[in-house]
């Protein structure tokens, strides 16, 4: 699993974890705005009418934190979440992850992350007000209780918070305040609409593409065609000509057209004659990384982690050996690459959809030349992440050319750029080999891993360095199973092509691959897959809990509809887990129809029910997209597809009904948005076998159909 | 200097004939609730209403669009109500990141003009134009139904 210790490391290597004093402007109380009469801590304040501003640390990109983070102040504040708003926290030491040490969303970490210090908070609050209340009333706090902001007290005397405010607002901050017990939650748990629904429906949500500063310019850049490509010469005078391009420079990643909307910026773009000089990936290809991962699959690879033997154990047996290929993916979210900067002398303002507020802090920094505290970031929504925003290119990019120009400039890049100039999930290829025994028991099972490693391009001191690579072998086993003999491994690719973080980074590629692998060992064994897997587990197992609950709300056992047929899978992510079946059938011999996604998910305590189910139902249409239809090919050292024609991504007409089933088997949080998307290619691969009777081993299907 | 007619406000811009009206829209009047995607009307983020009818403003010239009315999203609500349909959305809490729920509801709205009671497959026909990366779509889906009053 993908250690939170690994992204201390990251943030460290990366230069992103470096250590910032308090800027005295933002301190003590950082959250006050000028209307607060009431600000107990960083984390919230109250206006005279009572009403609580929840400072957000953490980057919406759908995933509802801005939502699930002030119900968790709301429910230890005992205040109605109708009397709750919530901010987007500027980028600040004091608003650093407790875990990470620094501000970024990733990993599905907000809510196991955030849960405690957002609770403290509440009830750091609520305390100081039953305190001033209890003083006014000459009572000890003891007697008084709190319940949709208004304490009670003996006698039947009442006061609202806002009444208290002035009181509270004197009273020293408890260090320890008495956080609920989880059965006197009130608002934890509970169907909340999210915060950000009205300006989402209206168009008045703010994103990154949507800023708008007094003089601002905007641009765009012309990048290289091939990954590590360098500008050798370009001539701009056509792209001058164009009414309305006021300025075109290069920069690190190009050349930039700075004009007046984007239109002009556009076709000055369009006008640019360069001449690039390849560097020296320029000849990759897809072909030519497919054989790297080959070769270095006929390798032993660096070992990950081992129980037992399974050479040996495999060799004394008939073993069953099989290779998995996935392609290279790019993240597309909705909203195109973007940032706006304002650099002067002394100073830089980035408005920025960032998921990596200290990281991009620290880009705006080296690009302007100026220290981190003479940055000041903030956060807009974002349009989508899914990884890609933990990356900080378009914040560089936007920084060099506001500097180059001496205005401010909002840096867009089109969506042609998005597809061709990402990181991207790595394409890779995984050979298992495994063997049953005559009890139905997986005897040996080895998985090899050969793909690129994000770490080796982020933070080489935390990986690669050894050879060892958390990330690249998430999800290698399958979750729950003990396997007396296992090896796995795994094999850096250096292909130049840029990866990184793409939703449950290694699992997404890892569970295709253990996940059929399983249903080919069950079927080997002539068991039912889930039957298979099932007589493995533990008694008292989460795993085999969802996996039932899976099986019985999916009709496992029974005929599956004329022309149907159903496949399992499941997968565990950094404590939370999710077991999916896939009812599929294929309505010609080109198509894949989808018909539903059973899904059983088990990600401890539920924030907020309705928002962990739409982060499932992301999270799984997500993965069925990539599974059907997501490939980026690699030609001449660059990416071969360029927009939604050719980088296909899922539509309504593919979208199949959805059953979700949520269980609470944790008495914390994890995370949810990356749990529900590695187990759907595979479900949906194991129930095209047990269709056709073919074991589709590569990616996307719809590709693997036409050409197997 | 083109004259357009926005959510009934008219405006003059000096701007070259083949602009697409998506930049004229966000870039030069400024109202940025419609949304850049794509580019090359595959996405549906950047979808209005020309004289009712949606459209990807990303691949109509401001040329095409003079003189007839043009409505974005900030333009459906009426005397300060919001829209059915935008209303439905807010009930079935459909948006995750929400960048593309703009032209959803341009598309949705559009849709239910022409045909009130629409079928699952119209929904899906009409629909499928537009890309949500958050892949709502079973609840665009419920939402539209529910502004159709559909059970």
């Amino acid at each position: 699993m993908l250690a939170r210790a690994d992204f201390i490391k990251i943030a460290t290597a990366t230069g992103a974890g470096f250590a910032l004093g308090l800027r005295a402007d933002l301190a003590p109380a950082v959250a006050a705005s000028p209307a607060a009469v009431f600000s107990p801590n960083v984390w919230l304040s109250m206006d005279a009418a009572g009403v609580f501003t929840v400072m957000v640390n953490k980057s919406e990109m759908g995933q509802g934190i801005a939502t699930s983070l002030p119900m968790m102040v709301a429910e230890e504040l005992d205040a109605p979440m109708s009397a709750i708003r919530y901010q987007f926290a500027p980028a600040d030491p004091a608003y650093n992850d407790p875990v990470w040490k620094q501000q970024a969303t990733g990993g599905s970490t907000t809510s196991p992350n955030m849960y405690m210090t957002m609770r403290k908070a509440g009830a750091t609050a609520r305390a100081m007000l039953v305190s001033a209340a209890a003083t006014r009333w000459n009572v000890e706090p003891s007697a008084c209780s709190t319940k949709d902001g208004v304490v009670s007290g003996p006698g039947g005397k009442t006061a609202t918070y806002a009444s208290l405010a002035a009181d509270a607002a004197k009273v020293a901050v408890p260090a320890d305040a008495a956080l609920k017990s989880p059965d006197q939650f009130r608002v934890i748990g509970t169907r909340v609409k999210r915060l950000d629904i009205v300006p989402k429906t209206n168009g008045t949500a703010q994103y990154g593409i949507d800023v708008r500063v007094p003089g601002m310019l905007i641009g765009t850049i012309e990048k290289a065609p091939s990954f590590g490509g360098t500008l050798a010469s370009f001539d701009a005078s056509k792209a001058k000509r164009i009414k309305g391009v006021r300025a075109v420079v290069p920069v690190t990643s190009g050349v930039a057209v700075i004009a007046d909307n984007m239109w002009a910026a556009k076709q000055g773009r369009a006008a640019l004659s360069i001449k690039w000089n390849p560097g020296p990936y320029g000849q990759a290809s897809t072909a030519s990384i497919d054989s790297m991962q080959r070769i270095a699959l006929g390798t032993p690879g660096v070992e990950q982690s081992v129980t037992g033997d399974a050479a040996a154990v495999l060799a004394g047996k008939t073993a069953l050996h099989a290779v998995y290929e996935v392609p290279y993916l790019a993240h597309a979210p909705m909203e195109p690459m973007n940032a706006t900067a304002d650099v002067r002398a002394d100073h830089v303002e980035v408005w920025a959809p960032t998921q990596a507020q200290t990281g991009a802090q620290a880009a705006a920094a080296k690009a302007s030349g100026l220290p981190v505290s003479a940055v000041t970031l903030h956060t807009t929504f974002l349009g989508g992440g899914f990884g890609r925003r933990f990356e900080t290119d378009f914040i560089t990019d936007a920084v060099e050319a506001s500097k180059a120009v001496g205005k401010p400039v909002k840096l867009v890049w089109t969506r042609e750029d998005d597809i061709r100039q990402g990181v991207f999930r790595s394409s890779q290829m995984s050979s298992l080999a495994g063997a049953v025994d005559s009890d139905g028991t997986i005897a040996a099972l080895t998985h090899h891993v050969a793909c690129s490693s994000i770490l080796a391009r982020i933070a080489p001191a935390a990986g690669s360095a050894t050879g060892k690579d958390r990330i690249s072998i998430n999800g290698a086993l399958p979750p729950d199973i003990a396997i007396p003999n296992s090896r796995v491994a795994f094999t850096h690719i250096d292909a130049g092509i840029p990866v990184g973080f793409w939703r449950a980074p290694g699992a997404n590629a890892n569970t295709f691959a253990i996940e059929s692998f399983m249903d080919e060992l069950a079927h080997q064994a002539g068991k039912d897959p889930v039957a298979f897997r099932r007589a493995m587990m533990p008694g008292v197992s989460r795993a085999r809990k969802l996996l039932d609950i899976a099986a019985e709300r999916s009709k496992w056992t029974s005929a599956a509809p004329a022309g149907h047929a159903r496949g399992f899978a499941m997968v565990e992510w950094d404590q939370a887990l999710v077991a999916i079946v896939a009812e599929v059938s294929m309505p010609d011999k080109k198509s894949i129809r989808v018909h539903r996604l059973t899904c059983a998910a088990d990600c401890g305590t539920i924030i907020n029910p309705d928002g962990l189910e739409a982060q499932l139902q992301s999270a799984m249409l997500f993965g069925l997209s990539a599974a059907l239809r997501g490939k980026i090919t690699i030609k001449n050292g660059g990416v071969v597809q360029s927009n939604f024609y050719d980088y296909e991504v899922l539509r309504m007409n593919d979208a199949p009904e959805m059953d979700i089933a949520l269980v609470a088997g944790l008495d914390k949080p994890t995370g949810a948005g990356e749990v529900g998307t590695p187990a759907v290619a595979p479900a949906v691969a194991n129930a095209l076998f047990k269709l056709t009777g073919k074991r589709y081993r590569k990616l996307p299907l719809l590709d693997a159909i036409k050409t197997a | 200097m083109i004259r357009l007619t926005i959510n009934g406000t008219k405006h003059d811009l000096d701007v070259p004939p083949d602009m697409p009206l998506l930049w004229a829209i966000r870039d030069v009047v400024g109202l940025t609730g419609t949304k850049f995607g794509c580019g090359v009307a595959a996405c549906g983020a950047c979808t209005v209403h020309l004289s009712g009818a949606a459209v990807r403003s990303c691949q109509v010239p401001v040329s095409a669009a003079a003189g007839q009315p043009i409505t974005t999203i900030e333009g459906i609500a009426k005397n300060g109500k919001p829209h059915p349909v935008q209303d439905a959305w807010v009930a079935e809490n459909v948006p995750q990141c929400g960048y593309c729920q703009s032209g959803q509801i341009m598309s949705a709205t559009a849709l239910l003009a022409e045909k009130p009671k629409p079928t699952d497959a119209d929904i899906s026909a009409a629909m499928s134009g537009n890309i949500c990366r958050c892949a709502m779509y079973p609840r665009i889906k419920k939402a539209i139904k529910r502004a159709a009053g559909i059970a």
